[in-house]
């Protein structure tokens, strides 16, 4: 909490520093929307930040600010000399109470209900109270600009490149080195790795230092709305670029700040709404290639965007043709809109129109993108993509003729090699096209884009830009790469295809290839319809992936995709049935299996590899077929299906085929051996080594661990003796074998030594004992 | 009042350069090239850790493309970037008398943009040549 407050009080005074310029120019030009604005947000941000800092009195002067100046923004109150004074006064003291603050100081609070009072419209002019000037205190930490990073990392890169090419030298070089030269470097390249680690981690933080001021805001922000929030934080641990965790900060804040504000409803509509009453917001953070998703998802009302489009028509942001004329998805994009406010009444949370701008505005800044998928009534979902640093990038690079180029990872989707029917290129007219999997998409080969050579290029780069998706044909892909990209000169920028450029350790230059100036070039026309209906399609919220597969049974059922840890063919060997249940031996452990038909006389089984974190199950099908979303409406099962299938947990529509739904918590619970330790089963042997060698792996096959003497702290389950050799003492139930095939009594107990199934069967009784 | 010049061959002809537009003059390595770009650009090359834009002088004036063969360039920054400009050689640094081209000269090609003004060396008159016009994706609007 003390990281926030000096954050806070950092950021404010900074921020001071740069607006005081605006506040100048506004009180020369009252009128001046720009400035307005400005200091408007000034204020809005330090309002959001005393809202979970716990600083009523900051709270209370900028609130009482964002009053004034959202009246002034939208028209209804004129601003004149006396109101900005007014402002101004407010803001001065912002930046005195934050010095206190800092120094520990406590300030007079008695004149602020008279500067707040100096806001009203007919207000007397304010007399400045002049306070005393307060003492800053010493801190122990150094706020860098972030340009001073950037610098020391591009030096830092600088220096790699420069002791690449010593050692480079000193190789090539014909005469053999001095050994204290050699030494010298190793040094260097030391020092230079070490630094570079520590430069590096100079710019990465945990994405906690971002979450970590949510759960007091969630709680401050809902107990003042009056509603229950259980809020769910999720990788904390994932690492970010610590400018991103600054620009992230205050879009997080505002887009939490609105989950709960607008999403979440109170818990009476909530009941009504047959949820619990308890609001669910999970904020959750997860790297995906060089990009951090930072996803903000509430199971509130979602947003209703007939509502927002009327608000924007309202307040004439745009014309009632222009808004009818939108997508879906451009109607939903008008949250983003600045001055859109979809709320009837101002509150101390929200619902300025200040916010989701800001917020769409920074996430901008830093090269990232923002997505929502709105399900109205069931909640709303924002995706915040950010790439994760922005100096080195993850990239592969590919061949194109006797070039090399890179491509950023995150845009590539997948690579594919032309080959048979799954992946073919086609020509529509004269244009190149490409079929993945019945997915047709456009092609550009590269190489005579790039006049590099012709033909039908072997392997497909499948990448992804904002526009659409299109394949790109190239020779090869040669490695990935994690490079230093620079800036190319205008003259090769002006081409319009490469993103930069960049030397790689091979010590020849290499550019960036832009994808989405790849398509423009190639004239890729992305017809608006198609993004249109993809947008749509991303806005409605996606159900539970599911695996859909047939049962030994010839039944196609399916179950969550999340339960799987992975799919793999398992020789039908492997899977014995023992101690009543079947098992399948994998890589030295024994993993319960559930099978709802034969295996007939197959050689080998898929088997769906199944976990719920803790122990594992294994659940043996006859063939996976895909992955598809499970409809949000599951006929529930009545009790266990007789006859077949296991535990079912219902029926649901896929693709129009009813398919049953395959319970993942029935088959855990219905197995009760978690993934413990099996049963030990102690030989007695006589010293002909028979056990060792004829039974212990028999036992073994059967889920029993056996052992010829017992380790320290150890129980054996069962102990085994041959009928001739003397028992020794054991606590565990003893098995008696026989050298023959007939007991010599009707009370014998022994078991004939070859008599497997009598012999299993035997020792499960002991156990059972 | 006498400049620092630069007195290079381009294109067989001797010329001056502001010795203040030249970082160094080097020889430069393996040329990666860039395809797309304009013609006047020969590709990228390795100086040291930088990566310079090469051009090819001979087509940037208009004329003949400059030989392959050539490897020795003057480095030069413009708005930022550094460029190896091509040049068949450099014979030396001395200052000279900046002089206004003479009137009525009719240059052609790209020489009319490049040249900005004359020195004499013993007598013999060479054009000052601004670099920066030699890459036109950034040559002043004149």
């Amino acid at each position: 909490m003390d990281d926030l407050l000096e954050d806070f009080i950092a950021e404010t005074r900074e921020t001071l520093e740069a607006i005081s310029g605006e506040i100048v120019a506004w009180e020369s030009d009252p009128a001046d929307r720009t400035r307005l604005d400005s200091i408007f947000r000034f204020v809005h941000t330090v309002k959001g930040s005393c809202g979970f800092l716990d600083l009523p009195r900051l709270g209370r002067l900028s609130h009482a600010a964002e009053d004034v100046l959202a009246a002034v923004r939208d028209g209804s109150r004129v601003p004149d000399t006396a109101m900005v004074n007014a402002v101004l006064a407010i803001v001065d003291r912002i930046g005195e109470l934050v010095e206190a603050i800092d120094a520990g100081a406590s300030l007079d609070d008695t004149s602020e209900s008279l500067l707040i009072a100096a806001l009203a419209p007919d207000a007397k002019p304010l007399v400045h109270v002049a306070s005393a000037p307060q003492s800053r205190a010493a801190s122990r930490s150094v706020r860098l600009n972030v340009d001073l990073l950037d610098h020391m990392m591009s030096g830092m890169s600088e220096m790699v490149l420069a002791r690449n090419e010593l050692a480079r030298r000193l190789r090539d070089s014909e005469s053999s080195v001095d050994p204290q030269v050699e030494a010298a470097l190793e040094r260097l390249s030391l020092t230079v790795a070490d630094m570079r680690d520590t430069v590096t981690r100079t710019r990465m933080q945990k994405v906690d230092a971002l979450f970590s001021a949510l759960p007091r805001m969630v709680r401050d922000t809902s107990a003042e709305l009056g509603k229950a929030v259980h809020l769910v934080i999720e990788g904390a641990d994932v690492e970010l670029d610590r400018e991103m965790i600054e620009l992230m900060r205050d879009p997080l804040v505002h887009i939490v700040r609105n989950a709960i504000d607008h999403g979440i409803e109170v818990p009476g509509m909530r009941r009504a709404a047959g949820k619990s009453e308890t609001g669910r917001l999970v904020v959750s953070a997860r790297q995906s290639g060089n990009q951090i998703l930072i996803e903000i998802a509430d199971d509130g009302r979602g947003i209703d965007v007939a509502r927002i489009v009327a608000k924007a028509e309202q307040q004439k942001l745009y014309s009632a043709a222009e808004l009818a004329a939108m997508s879906d998805a451009a109607k939903l994009d008008l949250i983003f809109a600045p001055g859109l406010s979809s709320r009837d009444e101002v509150t101390a949370i929200s619902g300025r129109g200040v916010g989701m701008d800001v917020v769409r505005a920074n996430i901008d800044q830093i090269g990232g993108r923002i997505a929502l998928t709105n399900d109205p009534g069931h909640g709303l979902r924002i995706v915040v993509h950010v790439p994760l640093t922005l100096s080195i990038l993850s990239t592969i690079v590919i061949g194109v003729g006797t070039q090399r180029f890179a491509i950023p990872r995150q845009s590539i989707e997948e690579i594919v090699t032309v080959r048979g029917d799954q992946v073919r290129i086609e020509t529509i007219g004269d244009a190149a096209a490409v079929t993945v999997r019945g997915r047709r998409m456009p092609m550009v080969a590269l190489a005579s884009l790039f006049g590099l050579g012709a033909g039908p290029p072997p392997t497909l780069v499948i990448v992804s830009t904002r526009e659409g998706e299109y394949a790109l044909g190239v020779d090869s892909v040669v490695d990935t790469e994690e490079l230093v990209v620079k800036p190319a000169s205008p003259a090769v920028m002006a081409t319009g295809v490469y993103a930069g450029k960049t030397l790689p350790d091979n010590g020849l230059p290499m550019l960036l290839l832009d994808t989405s100036g790849i398509a423009a070039v190639a004239g890729l026309l992305f017809a608006p319809t198609l993004a249109n209906h993809a947008a749509a399609e991303e806005a409605v919220v996606p159900g539970i992936p599911a695996l859909l597969f047939d049962d030994l049974d010839g039944q196609r059922r399916a179950i969550a995709l999340a339960v799987i840890d992975r799919v793999e063919v398992v020789p039908t060997d492997a899977i014995r049935w023992s101690g009543g249940a079947m098992r399948l031996s994998v890589g030295g452990a024994l993993v319960p299996l559930y099978a709802v038909g034969e295996f007939g006389g197959r050689a080998d089984v898929s088997v769906l590899r199944l976990t719920d974190g803790e122990s594992e199950m294994a659940y043996a099908i006859t063939d996976a077929i895909e992955i598809v979303e499970l409809p949000a409406e599951v006929a529930p099962a009545r009790q266990a299906i007789p006859g077949g299938g296991g535990p079912i947990a219902g029926v649901v529509l896929i693709d129009g085929e009813p398919v049953e739904l395959v319970d993942p918590h029935a088959l855990f619970a219905g197995e009760p051996m978690k993934a413990a330790a099996p049963p030990v089963c102690l030989l007695q042997v006589d010293g002909s080594g028979w056990m060792e060698t004829f039974l212990k792996p028999a036992l073994e096959a059967s889920g029993y661990r056996c052992v010829t003497a017992l380790a320290a702290g150890e129980t054996a389950a069962v102990a085994l003796a041959m009928e001739d050799a003397p028992i020794r003492e054991t606590a565990a139930p003893v098995v008696m074998l026989r050298r023959f095939r007939t007991a010599e009594g009707d009370d014998d107990g022994s078991i004939y030594r070859y008599d497997r199934p009598a012999l299993i069967a035997a020792i499960a009784a002991r156990r059972a004992q | 009042m006498s400049d620092l010049f630069l007195v290079a061959h381009i294109a067989g002809r001797g010329v001056a350069i502001d010795a203040a537009q030249v970082d160094s003059v080097v020889d430069i390595g393996d040329i990666v090239a860039v395809p797309r770009a304009g013609t006047f650009v020969r590709g990228l090359a390795a100086l040291r850790s930088r990566v310079v834009t090469v051009i090819d002088t001979g087509t940037a004036l208009g004329l003949a493309p400059t030989p392959d063969t050539a490897r020795r360039a003057v480095i030069t920054m413009v708005e930022g970037h550094h460029y190896a400009i091509l040049v068949d050689s450099v014979e030396d640094v001395a200052p000279f008398q900046r002089l206004a081209l003479s009137p009525g000269l009719a240059l052609q090609h790209g020489w009319a943009t490049a040249g900005t003004g004359i020195v004499e060396r013993d007598g013999e008159p060479l054009l000052i040549v601004d670099l920066a016009a030699l890459i036109p994706a950034s040559a002043p609007v004149v």
